[in-house]
C-alpha cells in the first residue's frame, strides 16, 4: 500500500490582527499518512484544525513550517491537484450557471476531452440525482441539492483521492445515506477518501482508519475497530481522547 | 490557454445573464434615440452635437459596465466561496487572473460592438453615410482603453477590500485621466519645482487612455482617418499598460491568503 497523502510536522499559525498578540496556532506538529484505497476519517471538535489541514493540502494556506504532499508531489504545485476531488465545507457555486454548465466548466479546467465530458456529466448527474434539475440555474436549488452539486463537481475528474470537508452537513437522512453509499462505492473502486466529519456513526460505518485532533494536535490515530475495541463506543473514545469531562455528575 | 478561455466563458455568461447590464444598455440606447428624434433645424451643427453626446454616453456606459463587472469578479468569488472549489482544480492563480481579465475584456468588446453598430445606424439615419473605417479606428482604440481600465480595476479589486470603493476609485481615476491627463504637462510647465517634477512624473506614468477618448472627434467632425501606424503604436502602448497591471495583479494575488 503506497502513501497517497502525507503531512510532515505540519504547523500553521494565523497572525492575529491585533497589535502584539501572539499568533493563533491552528495546527502544530501534525503527522498524517493515508494509504491508497483507504477511507480515512478526520475527527475533532469545532475549531480543532480540520478545515485548516484540508486547506493546507489544497494549497490554500501556506504552512508556517513542515510540509504536505499528495501523490508524493508537494501541495504547492498545481499539478498535485490533478487527480483529486474536493468538496469544501460550505459551498456555493456560480448561481447563474446550471449544474450541467458548472460541471462542464470544471471539466474544461481539468482538460477532459469533450465526448468523455458528456458521458461523465450524465453519469454524475444520475449519481447525485439531479438529472431533472440539470438545466436550471443553481440559484434555484435547495441546500441539499447544492451539496449534491458539490459532490458531483468533486468527482468530475474521476479522482483517485477525494478530500471531503463535512460532506453530509445539511443533508437529510436519505441524503446522508446516499453520500455514505457513494463513499462505499468509491472505496470498492479502489479510490482513497479523506474526510472530515462530526458524524461519528457515519465515520464508524464507512472508515477504515480515523485520526482525532484537538487544538491542532493529533490525539489519536488508528483503525476504527481498534479504537472501538478499547472503548464502549467511538463517541466515548472521541470524548475521552479530546479530554472532555462531563459537566453533570 | 484552455483554462483561461473556460474562465472567460463563465464571466461572459454571467454578464449576459445579469439584468443590470441590459438596463444600462437599453437606457443608453433610449436616450440616444430620443435625442436623435429631436428634430430642431436639421442642420449640420445639430447632428454633430447629437453624435458627440451619443458617443460620450457610450463611453460612460462602457466604462461603467467595464468597471463594475471587473470590480465584482474576485470579491464575489471570495464571498460566495466559489474560489475554493475553483482553486482546488489544477490551475494556477495567474491563469485565474488572466481568465478573469480576458472574460471581462471580451465581454466589453461585445458590448462595444453593439454600441457602435447602434451608433452607426443612428448616424446613418440622419446623414446617410457609413464611415466604417473611422468607426473601426475609434472602436478598436476604445476597446484597448477599456482593456487598460479593466486590468487596473482587477488590480484594484485585489488591493481594496470592498468592490464599491474600488469601483469608485477606479472611476474617479479614469475620469480624471480622461479630463485632465492630456494637460498635465502644460500644467507642470506653469508650476515651480519640486511640484513640476512630480506632475511630470505623473504625466509620464499614467496610462493615457484619453487618446482613444479623443478619437470621438474623428467621427463627430468627419475628420480623415488617423494613420494606421499611429493606431498601431497606440495599441502597443495600451497593451503595455495592460501587461503591467496584470503582472502586478498576479503578484498581489499570489501572496493573498484564500480566506
Ligand atoms: N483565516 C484564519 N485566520 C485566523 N484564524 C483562523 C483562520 N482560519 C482558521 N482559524 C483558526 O484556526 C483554528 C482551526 O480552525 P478550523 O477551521 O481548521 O477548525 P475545524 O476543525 O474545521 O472546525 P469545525 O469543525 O468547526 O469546522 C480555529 O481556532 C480558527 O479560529
Ligand atoms: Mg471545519
Amino acid at each position: 500500500m503506497s502513501v497517497i497523502l502525507k503531512t510532515d510536522k505540519l504547523r500553521v499559525e494565523f497572525k492575529s490582527r491585533e497589535f502584539r498578540q501572539s499568533p493563533k496556532v491552528a495546527l502544530s506538529g501534525l503527522d498524517l499518512e493515508v494509504g491508497t484505497g483507504e477511507v480515512f476519517g478526520f475527527l475533532g471538535p469545532n475549531g480543532a484544525g480540520k478545515t485548516t489541514t484540508i486547506n493546507v493540502l489544497l494549497g490554500f494556506v501556506q504552512p508556517t513550517s513542515g510540509a504536505a504532499a499528495l501523490f508524493g508531489i508537494d501541495v504547492r504545485q498545481p499539478i498535485a491537484r490533478q487527480r483529486i476531488g474536493y468538496l469544501p465545507e460550505m459551498t456555493y457555486y456560480y448561481k447563474f450557471l446550471s449544474a450541467e454548465e458548472l460541471l462542464r466548466f470544471y471539466a474544461k479546467i481539468f482538460g477532459l476531452p469533450r465526448n468523455e465530458t458528456d458521458k461523465r456529466i450524465a453519469q454524475l448527474l444520475k449519481l447525485v440525482e439531479l438529472e431533472h434539475a440539470s438545466k436550471r440555474q443553481i440559484k434555484t436549488y435547495s441546500k441539499g441539492m447544492q451539496q449534491r452539486v458539490g459532490l458531483a463537481q468533486a468527482l468530475i475528474n474521476n479522482p483517485d483521492l477525494l478530500v471531503l470537508d463535512e460532506p453530509t452537513s445539511g443533508l437529510d437522512p436519505v441524503g446522508r445515506m446516499k453520500v455514505r453509499e457513494i463513499i462505499q462505492r468509491l472505496k470498492n473502486e479502489g479510490k482513497t477518501v479523506f474526510f472530515a466529519s462530526h458524524e461519528l456513526g457515519e465515520v464508524e460505518t464507512v472508515c477504515d482508519r480515523v485520526a482525532i485532533i484537538s487544538e491542532g494536535e493529533l490525539k489519536a490515530i488508528g483503525r476504527v475497530s481498534e479504537i472501538v475495541a478499547q472503548h464502549p463506543s467511538l463517541e466515548k473514545a472521541f470524548l475521552e481522547v479530546i479530554g472532555y469531562k462531563p459537566q453533570l455528575a | 490557454m484552455r483554462t483561461i478561455f473556460a474562465l472567460a466563458g463563465v464571466v461572459i455568461k454571467e454578464l449576459y445573464r445579469r439584468k443590470d447590464f441590459y438596463v444600462l444598455f437599453i437606457l443608453t440606447i433610449v436616450i440616444c434615440v430620443i435625442m436623435a428624434s429631436v428634430n430642431i433645424f436639421n442642420d449640420n451643427q445639430i447632428v454633430r452635437y447629437l453624435k458627440e453626446l451619443c458617443l460620450l454616453l457610450i463611453w460612460i456606459s462602457s466604462l461603467v459596465i467595464a468597471i463594475t463587472t471587473t470590480a465584482r469578479q474576485i470579491p464575489a468569488e471570495r464571498e460566495q466561496r466559489t474560489l475554493l472549489p475553483l482553486l482546488a482544480k489544477p490551475l494556477t492563480r495567474t491563469q485565474l487572473i488572466l481568465g478573469k481579465f480576458l472574460g471581462c475584456w471580451l465581454a466589453c468588446g461585445l458590448v462595444l460592438i453593439c454600441f457602435y453598430v447602434f451608433f452607426g445606424a443612428l448616424a446613418a439615419s440622419r446623414e446617410h453615410a457609413w464611415p466604417l473605417l473611422s468607426y473601426f479606428q475609434a472602436a478598436i482604440l476604445h476597446w484597448m482603453a477599456l482593456g487598460v481600465v479593466i486590468a487596473m480595476t482587477l488590480l484594484g479589486s485585489l488591493v481594496f477590500a470592498a468592490p464599491s470603493s474600488n469601483s469608485t476609485i477606479c472611476f474617479v481615476l479614469v475620469a480624471t485621466i480622461l479630463c485632465v491627463g492630456r494637460y498635465l504637462d502644460a500644467v507642470a510647465l506653469t508650476l515651480g519645482e519640486p511640484l513640476r517634477s512630480v506632475i511630470y512624473a505623473f504625466y509620464y506614468a499614467i496610462p493615457h487612455v484619453e487618446i482613444p477618448f479623443e478619437m470621438r472627434n474623428l467621427i463627430v467632425h468627419d475628420w480623415p482617418l488617423i494613420g494606421w501606424k499611429f493606431i498601431g503604436l497606440d495599441i502597443l502602448y495600451l497593451l503595455a499598460y495592460m501587461a503591467i497591471f496584470l503582472v502586478a495583479a498576479c503578484l498581489v494575488f499570489r501572496r493573498k491568503p484564500v480566506n
